[in-house]
């Protein structure tokens, strides 16, 4: 029995078992749409409020559930609104599938209504991406997007498919894709590399682990809980990595990188071994390249071929992934214990408490400082929570004092550093993970470009909480510009509206917080409300973000204030 | 600065649309100017082979390399330097019939150059070299005072001194 690729489109979306969509309607994906009609009861389509908000929401939904997050969008326009969002995923390994439709296949090419190239404009930023003119292609190619996107290292796909491939009627038969021969996605294992990485771990004096999201990725977090207990190595993670392991575990030393803690950081430049798990040395992690680590001979264990040497040259190399690395590491290294080498991160990270953190935790001056209201989530939440963050100083401040019992449990924006980012991926990682409580928090910046999402909080009722840290500044870029650029504030004060009538009008209950006495107990609130909840919390406006490396400086130059 | 080279970078795809966009993009990614491209049919069936040659650093070539072979339908992909490949260039040269006949000095240009003629008519010949660039570039600087109508120069093709194994690639994966 023959069906319209449209209806194919929407089977291939079952049989991969996917039950959530995210996305807006138009005139090149109508087909899809009105087969859509037919499956409400199967796949529920989230109606977004512009489409880089389903991208964003399906990412945060992948980065909840680990499954692949799926978006829909219409021709021109609306598959333009997705570049964000894909590129955001794309950097940050996130599985994600977008299909868009397209003009009828008999236009391409005439500059017809809505029509742009969307496979030319998103070919550097996807894993991989392909345009459909027949209805018969589309079983096969839906398979192989799902595949690609979900295996070896993770990243978006997409699928254009034209209006007139989404009418013609086809047969349908689904084939899972297992293998495809120009693609690698879980790369052999040398036994020589595990042997030359057991054999520097085993002898090194002063080891440390740096671990990234390949440990999320790779659902390997017992395995790499197991490879440190073991071996008492000390651990620190990138801010993508975070929560792989508890926050608390006492051989997690905290958090590499530019505003990272002082201890991981400075004593990058003191190990006598540095063991790089699933992460890429980020620029943002590694400081300036001259000066990073070049006492330490490095192990990178890495699936994708193209990371490593990229930034740092490696002794030894582990390629695979680390669900199958980890365990045989495990096996082959011996059991120990380097207490003065972790005393010495406690040391750093002590100077850092007394200089930095007691006063961003406790703070003495009138202003609610950021790091005081990451801090009271925590103890309302007891470090179960979901935090999403946007990008800037409330992402730091977030990321350094956050507390995480559970893997899966900080999702941000990276690599790409997109403001917007918070809202709908807090939507899309509370469909993800509904039993858990999910806070956004955002500056007031990146609340402002994705603030229409607060509609798609409005429709679906997604019980999402949402914390706005106003200090009416873009506060990391003023922040540069106090420190160098002679504190010159071009264009980063921001004339900011009535937040809370905003949220009311969405229908969304919200609070203004201005007073360090009326946090605590409002954020219990929020904490406790089974609804959608918005709070704003008036912050200082000139904080800074400290300690901090900045930009070109080597990593043992971190500045405490 | 580290040591720019010529590299001849050479790669086994499928034959897909829009690959070498995908490809491109690695180069104009890092900045980076393509000298020659050809990409044609391979000696294997329905694989594609694209041979870039690129002025880049060893460090950079080596990224690049990877970052090329981690786009899904590149099967392989390698580099070389000149020392290690066998490369050509061909160029075609049409002249007007005319100048055959009345300056002598061109027949001596086209019998020294070992070059092919590939068609003549009353109105253009057209004759054809293969070689080194020096050499095609010399051809063209001999016969330009003559007046050129027209020139081309195809992209480097090269194979390698060393065996690719590109089949055993294939049946590995």
């Amino acid at each position: 029995m023959k069906i319209s690729g449209s209806e194919a489109i929407i089977k291939c979306l079952l049989e991969e078992n996917v039950d959530l969509i995210y996305g807006y309607p138009g005139g090149a994906i109508m087909p899809f749409y009105d087969s859509l009609y037919n499956f409400q009861d199967k796949i529920n389509h989230v109606l977004v409020r512009h489409e880089q908000g389903a991208t964003h929401a399906a990412q945060g939904y992948s980065r909840s559930s680990g499954k692949v997050g799926v978006v829909i969008a219409t021709s021109g326009p609306g598959a333009t609104n997705l570049v964000t969002g894909i590129a955001d995923a794309q950097i940050d390994s996130t599985p994600m599938v977008c299909i868009t439709g397209q003009v009828a296949s008999n236009l391409l090419g005439s500059d017809a209504f809505q029509e742009t190239d969307i496979i030319g404009i998103t070919t550097p930023i996807t894993k991989w991406n392909y345009q459909i003119t027949k209805a018969s292609e589309i079983s096969t190619i839906l398979s192989k997007a799902f595949y690609i996107a979900r295996s070896g290292r993770p990243g978006p796909v997409l699928i254009d498919i034209t209006k007139d491939a989404q009418f013609e009627m086809t047969e349908f038969l689904y084939k899972k894709h297992k293998k495809l021969r120009s693609y690698n996605p879980k790369p052999e294992i040398s036994d020589n590399s595990i042997t030359d990485a057991c054999a520097l771990i085993n002898k090194a004096k002063k080891p440390f682990i740096l671990f990234g999201q390949g440990v999320i990725l790779a659902n390997a977090e017992e395995e790499f809980k197991k490879l440190i207990e073991k071996t008492g190595i000390p651990s620190a993670w990138t801010i993508l990595g975070l929560s792989a392991l508890a926050t608390d575990h006492p051989l997690n030393v905290g958090m590499l990188g530019m505003h990272g803690n002082y201890g991981p950081n400075v004593l990058t430049n003191e190990c006598d071994l540095l063991i790089a798990v699933g992460m890429r040395f980020d620029d943002r992690v590694t400081g300036n390249l001259n000066y990073y680590a070049k006492q330490a001979k490095i192990i990178h264990l890495e699936i994708d071929p193209a990371e490593i040497n990229k930034n740092v040259k490696v002794d030894v190399a582990v390629q695979g992934d680390l669900k199958n690395t980890l365990p045989k590491i495990i096996e082959k290294v011996e059991e120990k214990k380097y207490e003065k080498w972790l005393e010495k991160f406690r040391e750093l990270n002590q100077i850092e408490y007394d200089k930095v953190i007691k006063d961003d935790l406790f703070p003495k001056k009138e202003k609610i400082t950021m790091g005081e209201v990451i801090h009271q989530i925590n103890i309302a939440t007891k470090g179960n929570a979901i935090i999403v963050t946007d990008v800037g100083q409330h992402q730091m401040v977030a990321c350094r004092y956050a507390k995480f019992n559970e893997s899966k449990s900080n999702i941000t924006s990276g690599g790409l550093g997109t403001m917007g980012f918070a809202l709908p991926a807090a939507i899309g990682a509370k469909m993800g993970a509904p039993k858990r409580e999910v806070i956004a928090v955002i500056g007031d910046g990146g609340f402002q470009m994705t603030i229409q999402e607060l509609g798609t909080i409005l429709q679906t009722g997604v019980p999402v909480k949402i914390v706005v840290l106003n200090n009416d500044f873009l506060g990391m870029v003023r922040q540069w510009q106090q420190l160098f650029f002679d504190k010159r504030y071009s264009s980063t004060e921001m004339v900011n509206p009535d937040f809370v009538a905003i949220a009311n009008g969405y229908q969304i209950e919200s609070e203004r917080i201005s007073k360090r006495e009326d946090l605590k107990e409002n954020i219990q609130k929020m904490i406790d409300s089974p609804n959608p909840f918005f709070m704003e919390v008036v912050v200082g406006k000139e904080d800074n973000v400290f300690p901090m490396i900045p930009t070109g400086e080597s990593v043992s130059n971190m500045r405490l204030s | 600065m580290e040591k720019k080279e010529n590299y001849t970078v050479s790669i086994y795809t499928e034959n897909n649309i829009g690959l070498l966009n995908r490809i491109s993009a690695i180069f104009l990614k890092r900045h980076i100017n393509i000298d020659t491209i050809n990409s044609s049919p391979s000696e294997l069936d329905q694989i594609y082979r694209f041979v870039i040659v690129v002025k880049v650093s060893e460090k950079d070539i080596k990224k690049i390399i990877t970052q090329i072979e981690k786009q899904i339908e590149v099967i392989a992909a390698f580099f070389h330097t000149d020392q290690e490949t066998i490369f050509q260039e061909s160029a075609l040269y049409k002249v007007k019939s005319k100048s055959l006949f009345e300056e002598r000095h061109i027949q001596n240009i086209i019998k020294n150059s070992h070059a092919k003629i590939v068609t003549v008519s009353p109105e253009f010949f057209v004759i054809e070299k293969t070689g080194f660039r020096e050499e095609t570039e010399k051809l063209y600087k001999d016969l330009a005072p003559y007046g050129l109508l027209q020139f081309v120069r195809s992209g480097r093709i090269s194979v390698t001194k060393e065996p690719l194994n590109i089949t055993e690639i294939l049946n590995e994966k």
